[in-house]
């Protein structure tokens, strides 16, 4: 159990994905416009994380090993989320058509989004159970919605703020993400005690 | 071998449960567009280039023309628009001169009641062979009737400052 | 705690400003000369405009009416002078923007004749009803700054059954000082007019709060008041902003009037003493508001004191009638902190200006705008417990309904923000322009939806009417099919025999 708890908290905050990785920063800086936005965004990606891990853990473990097919990981595990991001994309045009139209472009891009590749891969490699790796996966994109909302909400009081006519837009959001990732950095205390 | 065989049932696999999926979650109409014709001002005075407000808040829906599309509407419907679809975009960039009105000059008006048939509002009064003038209170300023005057005796004059209407300009930003 | 504690507790919003009312205040009432000609605006209250029922040419008496309300929250406009009638038209009105407004311009004949007026000897044998509407007629508005009309909150307070009526002699704002004087000169006027509107208004008990920097005032009102226990004097502290009426009635007792809601709702109702004043001359005297004091002050004036001037003369001959020592830079209606700024000194005294300053250009000199420090002196000055620096800073990012979200709609302008605020930002402009903004917003989308409803009644009258043509072409063909069957029916027949 705690092993359990201690590699989800590594994995929300330590190893946050956007702030340790640098994954997943096109949608970082793309839709952190809103804090609502940010959170709808951090909700599909979370959904497609989750469901696109554990149904690659699936096809690693019984399809690509098995048959040693390992050359095809990256093919099969984008067409298992690219199936992911359509499902998700057609449950939240019927659910909330509005946060349809504001997410655009971008939720069809969760599919090209490197945080969904990337958690994959990264439980291949640390060979996790089914369990840890979806937990695992649900925490790392926990993680990745937190630090959108507080983007977000950083940028949102931003917009109030008179920059520097050179530094308006975003080389200030830059700048403040930067700020962010040194206070994640802050984090990687916890790991050892 | 294995490997296309594996691959293509894959795909089947999941393009059946995605088909299946796709019917199951179908939208039949989006909500959107009638949403969006509540904003719009209705007058279906075709300026954005649709026929009327229906089809432009259908343009709209899918996301074909931009929230700037309505003259009429000004700045107040842009912005309402925008709000509605979650865009931001430059409200600089919208030419807003205000509310406009359309005026009559009475010494070229020859009465010919063409434009009060055409006007979307009904804010032309007059009758035949008399002079035509235009309810303020009516009019949207969406220029319907300018090309239906024979003599060009209706132009669009902006709507004038008044003392309820004045505002206080914005402090300059330091 | 003890309404004592209560009322000299030190309030925690508002701020101390330097309040600059003396020595004008201490100079006698002095009459301004009877101007050559006075203007007076259509609209000088809240609501709607008043509609002129004279005509140019035609010679008036003094308190004659020239223009009758028009609305249900509108206020009549008397004659200041008698005279003639010599326009009907534009002039310069009292408001930043220099725009014009309609006014009647009356020429004096120098006589001063008044119309023949209707004292009532006993107001409180009258119906309530019929007090509201001498008020009413008599074009007595809320002569604090308000102008709202008073006999509209008369009926207010009735309805709503007020048992409080708060009478407004705080008077707060620098500066200023005609409540002082009236309370001063006339303070039986002043008790009587509030004993009036309690008998209008149904209520049991006046509250009186005036500043306890003013004690001449306070002494002269609580003599007055001697003989009827029911009008209470209430000192209260100095404070900016005193007067304003949610501030004082939560001083006075203790109710906090809500965000959305009147004052009347907390079962009390705010009156000026010098609207209290106009009441008694309205129905004791019968005589219309036709003149009010005015308080001239400021670093231009050379004589500055109280002015007791008819509705309609200039700023100019008042500025004339106490000496200026230097072009003023600036001329304001009102308070310094929530005055009007004038365009210029030809502009007519309305019912609302309770003073005219006039300040040099060193007097009105401020720093220039620096960034926000987020220092939070707004916050604490806020006497409404807003955010004044949140508000800003969404209004300056064009985030109006951000700025709504602040509750911006509860500001009520004083200024105690901007007066505070280290780096002298224009807090209050930021404010009244996102109110405009926001009015204008709302106008728009009225009219939006006007034209909306106007098209699809349109739409139904063409779909209408072509219904219609093709019924009555349809019966006409049926007729005209009718009558050839008959005509073919009685052919026949006409061969068979």
């Amino acid at each position: 159990m705690k092993e359990y708890a201690l590699m989800m908290i590594g994995a929300a905050l330590v190893n946050n994905v956007i702030l340790a990785r640098f994954l997943g920063l096109c949608s970082f800086m793309g839709v952190t416009t809103r804090i609502d936005t940010a959170a709808g965004m951090g909700l599909a990606t979370t959904f497609v994380i989750t469901v696109s891990s554990m149904a690659d853990w699936a096809v690693q473990n019984y399809l690509l090993a098995p048959f040693g097919l390992g050359f095809l990981r990256t093919v099969t595990f984008i067409l298992v989320i690219a199936s992911a991001v359509q499902f998700t994309e057609l449950t939240v045009r019927k659910v909330s058509p509005s946060l349809f139209q504001m997410l655009g472009i971008y939720l069809p891009l969760i599919t090209t989004n490197c945080a969904v590749l990337g958690v994959a891969l990264l439980l291949v490699e640390s060979r996790l159970s089914f369990l840890a790796s979806a937990l695992f996966a649900f925490a790392s994109s926990l993680g990745y919605s937190l630090v959108m909302v507080i983007f977000a909400g950083l940028r949102e009081r931003l917009a109030l703020a008179t920059v520097p006519r050179l530094f308006a837009g975003p080389p200030i959001g830059f700048i403040v993400a930067s700020l962010l990732a040194m206070a994640f950095m802050g984090f990687s205390g916890i790991s050892t005690g | 071998m294995l490997a296309v065989v594996s691959l293509t049932a894959l795909g089947i696999a999941l393009g059946t449960l995605l088909g299946v999926a796709a019917r199951y979650l179908a939208v039949e109409e989006n909500p959107l567009e009638a949403e969006l014709q509540a904003l719009l001002p209705g007058s279906q005075c075709g300026q954005c280039g649709f026929v009327g407000c229906a089809q432009a808040a259908a343009a709209l829906a899918r996301g074909e023309a931009s929230p700037t599309l309505c003259p009429p509407g000004g700045r107040a419907v842009t912005e309402a628009i925008a709000a509605k679809l979650g865009i931001r975009i430059d409200l600089s960039a919208v030419r807003d001169d205000g509310p406009l009105l359309a005026v009559v000059a009475e010494e070229i008006c020859t009465g010919c009641c063409r434009c009060s048939k055409v006007c979307p509002t009904d804010a032309i009064i007059g009758a035949a062979k008399q002079i035509h003038n235009i309810i303020r209170e009516a009019c949207t300023g969406c220029g319907a009737c300018l090309e239906r005057c024979p003599t060009e005796a209706i132009g669009l004059m902006p709507m004038p400052v008044t003392l309820p209407h004045w505002i206080w300009p914005k402090p300059a930003v330091a | 705690m003890g309404l004592i504690e209560r009322l000299f507790r030190e309030p925690r919003w508002g701020v101390h400003p330097d309040d600059h009312k003396r020595p004008a205040a201490d100079a006698p009432l002095r009459v301004l000369p009877r101007p050559a000609r006075v203007h007076l605006p259509l609209q000088q209250h809240v609501g709607g405009a008043a509609r002129p029922v004279v005509l140019v040419g035609q010679k008036v008496l003094k308190g004659q009416l020239l223009a009758q309300s028009q609305g249900n929250i509108s206020a009549p406009i008397h004659a200041p002078v008698s005279g003639t009638v010599t326009a009907i038209g534009e002039v310069t009105a009292p408001h930043p923007s220099g725009l014009g407004l309609a006014a009647i311009t009356v020429e004096a004949d120098g006589a001063d004749r008044w119309i023949e007026t209707d004292p009532v000897a006993d107001p409180f044998a009258l119906a309530p009803e019929e007090i509201a509407r001498r008020t009413a007629a008599a074009g007595v508005v809320g002569l604090g700054g308000a102008t709202f009309p008073a006999a509209v909150k008369f009926a207010l307070g009735r309805r709503l059954s007020v048992r409080t009526l708060i009478v407004n002699g705080g008077e707060c704002e620098p500066y200023l000082s005609s409540d002082d004087r009236i309370m001063r000169d006339c303070p039986a006027q002043v008790v009587d007019g509030a004993r009036i509107i309690m008998h209008a208004i149904g209520a049991e008990s006046a509250l009186v709060g005036i500043e306890d920097n003013k004690p001449e005032a306070i002494a002269a009102m609580t003599r007055a008041a001697a003989t009827y226990p029911e009008v209470k004097i209430r000192p209260v502290p100095a404070r900016y902003p005193m007067g304003s009426d949610k501030q004082l009635i939560e001083t006075l007792t203790g109710k906090e009037v809500p965000a959305d809601a009147r004052a009347a709702e907390v079962g009390v109702l705010v009156h000026n003493v010098s609207t209290c004043a106009a009441v008694h001359r309205a129905i004791r005297l019968g005589q219309p508001l036709v003149e009010r004091i005015v308080t001239v002050n400021g670093g231009a004036v050379t004589r500055p004191g109280n002015v007791l001037a008819p509705l309609g003369c200039l700023v100019d001959d008042l500025l004339a009638c106490c000496g200026v020592k230097e072009k003023p830079a600036r001329l304001l209606f009102g308070g310094p902190m929530m005055g009007t700024l004038l365009p210029h000194g030809r502009v007519p005294l309305v019912k609302g200006a309770s003073g005219v300053l006039a300040f040099t250009a060193a007097e009105t000199a401020v720093p220039a705008t620096g960034p926000c420090i987020r220092c939070g002196s707004c916050t604490r000055a806020c006497p409404m417990g807003l955010l004044p620096l949140e508000m800003a800073a969404h209004i300056r990012a064009g985030d109006l309904d951000g700025a709504v979200g602040y509750s911006l709609s509860d500001c009520i302008s004083c200024g105690c923000c901007a007066y505070v605020c280290p780096s002298h930002i224009p807090l209050v402009q930021y404010f009244s322009h996102a109110k405009g903004e926001l009015a204008a917003r709302e106008r728009a989308r009225l009219r939006t939806e006007a034209g909306r409803r106007l098209a699809e009644a349109r739409l139904a009258r063409l779909e209408r009417d072509a219904k219609e043509k093709a019924e009555l072409a349809a019966r006409r063909q049926a007729e005209r099919a009718a009558a050839r069957a008959r005509a073919g029916a009685a052919k026949p027949a006409e061969q068979t025999t």
